[in-house]
Formats: C-alpha cells, structure tokens, sequence
C-alpha cells in the first residue's frame, strides 16, 4: 500500500517524559477511509500516539505521516486536514452551539457568511438544529460531544482523531456519538479513535489496534482478534451451584483443559476445539449425572477476552 | 501575520460573547474592588490620617486603580488555567490558526475586561468625592501607567496559568496577591511603617505606579524621601517593563513547550 492511500502512518514513534517512557517504538498503519481504533488500558499510550499525530506533541523518535505530510515538518498543513475530540468538550459553555461553531468556523479562516453557512449546515447534520439559542451548558452529555464532533468537522477534514469520544456519557449519550461517528465514515473520514472499551472498538472499528506499554502489541479485525485466543467456548449455567465441581470436571475432560469458573453466576467455561461433538458430549453427560443445566451455549469469544489473553501474555506477534 | 490579528480577536470575542451570555460572574468580579473602596473608605478610613493632610479617600483612590489592575492576574489565570484544563488550548493548538493568537487573544480580552473595571472604580470613586485634579493630560498618562501595570501582570497570569495544573490554584494565587496589595503604598503610606518594612513596601512593584498616580492625580500622601519614592513615575515604568521582560518571553517559552 502506498503512503497515498495511508491516512495515518506512524513508524517507531517514541516519546518519553523524564523517567517514564510514554510511547516505545509505536506503528501503526491506518488506510484512507477506514475506522481504526486504538486498545488499551489507561497509560498505555493511547492519549500521547494521537497528540503526536494531532501535531500537539513532538515525537522524540520516529515518522508520522497524516494525509500524506509529516506531523512535525508540516504541522501547519496537517492541521488543515485533520480534526480533533479530545478528553473533555472543548467547546465554550455560556455560548449556543451555532455561537461555538461559528467562533471555530473564524478560527479555521472562513468569512463571516461561510462561517454562519457552515454552523448551520452541521448544526443540521449532527441533529443539533433544534438547540435553538440554548448555552452549550445546559446539554447532555452526549450532545454536547456531538457539537464538539460538529466543530472538528468545520473543514470536512480527511482524518479524524477521536481521544476516548464516549468516555463520561450514559449509555444514551454512547449511541447518540456512535451514530454520529458512523455517518461521518460513511461520508468518507478516515477515523482514528481511542477506547478503553471494548465494545466501542468492537461495534466502530473495521481494524483495531492493540495497544500496551507504549507499543502496538496487536492488530486486526475485531474477529481475527477474537480468534487468537483459541475459537469458540461453550458456556454452561448450572441451575444448583452444589454441582460446580462436578460438572467442572466433565466439562474439563471432555475440552481438555481446566475451565473457567465462577460460582457468583454458576457458569462453567471451556474453549472447544470441535463445536458439535463438544456440545452433545457435554448435554449427554451433564444429564446421565442428573446436573442440571439452565443454559448452555456455544459462543465466539468476546474481545474483552481476546483484551485480557493478549495483554495478559504480553503480546501476540501479529 | 495578518491572520495572528484575526485569530486574536476572535479569540478575544469568544470572552465578549460569554460576557454578553453570561453577565453574572463578570459583573461581580468588576464590583468586587468597589467593595473594598467602600470598605476602606467608610469603615476603616476614619482611623487613617494622612501625612501632609488631606482626606483619606482621596488617598485611597489610586491605590484601590491599582490594585485592580494586581487583581486581573486572577481573571487572567483563571481563564488561562481553566482553557487548558478542558483541552480548549490543545484544540486551538491542533488547529489551523496562528499559534501566537490564543495568548494574543487573551490578553486582549483581559485587557478590555480591566479597563472596565477601571472606568467602574473611576465613576466609584468620583461618587465618593474623589478627584483628578491635573490636567487632562496627567490624568491620561495616569491611565495609561495602570494599563501598563495591568499589561504586565497579565503575563504573569498568563505564565502562572500554564504552569500550575488546573484551575484550583487560582485560590492559592488569590491569597498572595492580597499581601502583595497591602505591603505597598495602596492603603497606608508606608513611612508609617516599621523603617525595614517601610523600604519594602517602597520598592513593592504597585507602589511606584500608585505613588506616581498620586502625583498625576494631585492626590495627598504622593512623596517620601527614599529614591524609590522620588522616582516614582520612572520606577511605575520601569517595574511593569521588567516584569514584561520576564514574563512575557517565559509565557511564550512554556506555550511552546506544550508541544515537548
């Protein structure tokens, strides 16, 4: 693939501050029009990566290269071409969200009328229109992040940097800026977000890349990582939680590796190799023993399993 | 360059706009020095005797015009510290605009907000008998040195803003400047003072600026025989230069360091 088609490159970025090394060797390859989120737990380097990549910050090694210019060479024409959501709502309380955009709308060089055109076209696209005068301070949670979203993308920017976009909102406020996210890669933005969660990363992102201790430790499709930790599991809830051992020790030798228990909610889990023969093995014992079963399923893994394996054995080559 | 222009002023409007949307917080932080010229003036200024005679009030006056210039240090950290806390300045910074406007803006803003207050505790001090009794001229200059004097501390502010972590240390901010306002000629002249106490208070960057408003104000209580007080108009230059010289380019050195 060539750098044209790249909207984020970033090749063995490091960045440390005194004592503590914040990034140790980043890459990260991210194609035009793609949603690319970046894993990992607090500290991981996450928030430094996309400061570097949003010009804010200076690598002390490495190349990164947004919409086909260098991050430090050409700062001034990366920030023509990129937008950015950071941690908090950036956006200025006592005044109304059209007042907010069109302040940016002045701050990204347009006139007057094309800033007062723009605010109203993306009040109308992030489904703020019918905010009316009302001061930013009085939103939710959720739209306010919606308005900050809408004044990123005052210049239709090529590459978007989302810094843990939900983080704070109820769940209400979740859905509401994952629609709005959605739309903007449907109309063509390349997103580069970061989440602790998983399951924002699972329902936003077509690759994801892993991140640890300042480096990227894997990367893929939400499903090829859910793959490295082994393929499907079956999950059994037991009815009476007196039959755990038991049932633990069937469902062991039939899988052939001691399960996973927790007794708080009687469930036994295993990952499987062969999913039919598994399943009737372990319905047809668990019955022949009088242990009864109140659910049984046979399941992917979830990411925040595929999280916990990978992070947890310190990297998985990719 | 012409954009830094731009970019500032807008920057400076965003502050107009929210005190046109939210007048509250503002009006009572521009009232608040009129709180203590009422105080001073009223309660305890019928304690105060004033070397050379002369009515205490009229003392007062250009103390209380200074010491709101010393008091926007607080606005202008609080708006500097808060700005960076909420990821505004990191916003402004990833964006397409002159670098130097956010600084640029802000001191705009500020410089607008105290001259305000200024016009406030001007008309407040009208009311409670106080007068300009030189020339138009004099009286301008005298404008000009608390503006300079507000200029300079507004760096400071600036700085300060940067370096502390968030908001929260404004308080902390806020209970220095209270001594720094007292040990100066603001509110007694210091030749009542304790001699060692006394020279400090003379060489209190506020003092030369409010010693040298009384002389331009012909307001009582303006001399004293160190040279700090009888070079009171150069030294109410001179300090907030330094201070401008100090601060102005450490401002700009940590605005450039957020990027390190």
């Amino acid at each position: 693939m060539t750098s044209t088609q790249l909207a984020v490159l970033a090749e063995g970025l490091r960045k440390g501050y005194g004592d503590t090394t914040a990034l140790d060797g980043f890459d990260l390859a991210v194609p035009a029009g793609t949603v690319c989120g970046l894993l990992g737990p607090n500290g991981a380097g996450k928030t430094t990566a996309v400061r570097i990549l949003a010009t804010l910050l200076r690598p002390d090694a490495g190349v990164a290269v947004v919409a086909g210019l260098d991050v430090v060479r050409q700062a001034r024409q990366v920030r023509r071409r990129i937008g950015l959501v950071g941690q908090h709502a950036a956006v200025e309380e006592a005044l109304s969200g059209r007042q907010n955009l069109e302040l940016f709308g002045r701050l990204y060089h347009l006139d007057a009328a094309a800033a007062a055109r723009r605010a109203g076209e993306l009040l109308e696209e992030f489904g703020l229109a019918d905010t009316g005068r009302r001061a930013v301070g009085t939103y939710s949670g959720g739209l306010r992040r919606r308005l900050d979203l809408a004044a990123s993308m005052i210049l239709a920017p090529r590459v978007l940097f989302l810094d843990e976009p939900t983080t704070g909102l109820d769940p209400r406020g979740r859905n509401e800026v994952w629609a709005a996210v959605r739309s903007l890669v449907a109309g063509g933005t390349t997103v580069l977000l970061t989440t602790q969660y998983l399951d924002e990363a699972d329902r936003l992102a077509g690759r994801i890349a892993v991140i640890d201790r300042g480096r990227v430790i894997a990367e893929g499709t939400p499903d090829e990582l859910k793959s490295r930790i082994g393929g499907d599991r079956i999950d059994v809830v037991l009815r009476d939680g007196a039959a755990l051992p038991a049932a633990a020790g069937i469902i062991g030798r039939i899988c052939r590796v001691a399960p996973d228990v927790d007794p708080d909610t009687r469930r036994i889990s295993a990952p499987v190799r062969e999913r039919m023969s598994t399943l009737g093995a372990v319905l047809s014992e668990l019955s022949a023993a009088h242990i009864e079963a109140e659910d049984v399923a046979l399941r992917r893994p979830t990411l925040d399993e595929a999280f916990l394996h990978i992070t947890g054995t310190g990297g998985v080559a990719a | 360059m012409r954009w830094a222009v731009v970019d500032s002023w807008t920057i400076a409007r965003r502050d107009f706009a929210r005190w046109a949307r939210q007048p509250g917080p503002v009006v009572v932080s521009l009232l608040f020095p009129v709180l203590i010229v009422l105080m001073f003036g009223y309660l305890f200024g019928g304690a105060m005797a004033v070397p050379g005679g002369g009515g205490y009030r009229e003392f007062l006056m250009p103390g209380m015009f200074a010491m709101t210039m010393l008091f926007g240090i607080e606005t202008t950290m609080l708006a500097v510290s808060t700005d960076a806390a909420r990821g505004v300045t990191d916003r402004f910074r990833s964006m397409p605009m002159a670098p130097s406007a956010v600084v640029a803006g802000r001191s705009i803003a500020d410089l607008v907000n105290s001259a305000a207050g200024l016009a406030i505790m001007i008309g407040c001090g009208l009311l409670i008998g106080w007068r300009a009794h030189g020339t138009a001229g004099e009286t301008l200059v005298a404008i000009g040195l608390l503006l300079l004097l507000r200029f300079a501390v507004l760096w400071v502010g600036i700085y300060l803003g940067l370096v502390v972590s968030g908001p929260e240390w404004v308080a902390a901010v806020q209970i220095l400047v209270w001594p720094v306002s007292f040990l100066a000629s603001t509110f007694v002249p210091p030749d009542t003072m304790p001699g060692w106490l006394g020279a400090v208070a003379e060489w209190n960057p506020l003092s030369p600026t409010v010693s040298a408003l009384r002389e331009l104000f012909g307001n009582p209580g303006a001399g004293g025989d160190s040279w700090v007080s009888r070079h009171s108009l150069l030294m109410a230059i001179v300090w907030p230069v330094v201070i401008l010289a100090v601060f102005l380019p450490l401002s700009v050195r940590r605005y450039q360091r957020l990027g390190r």
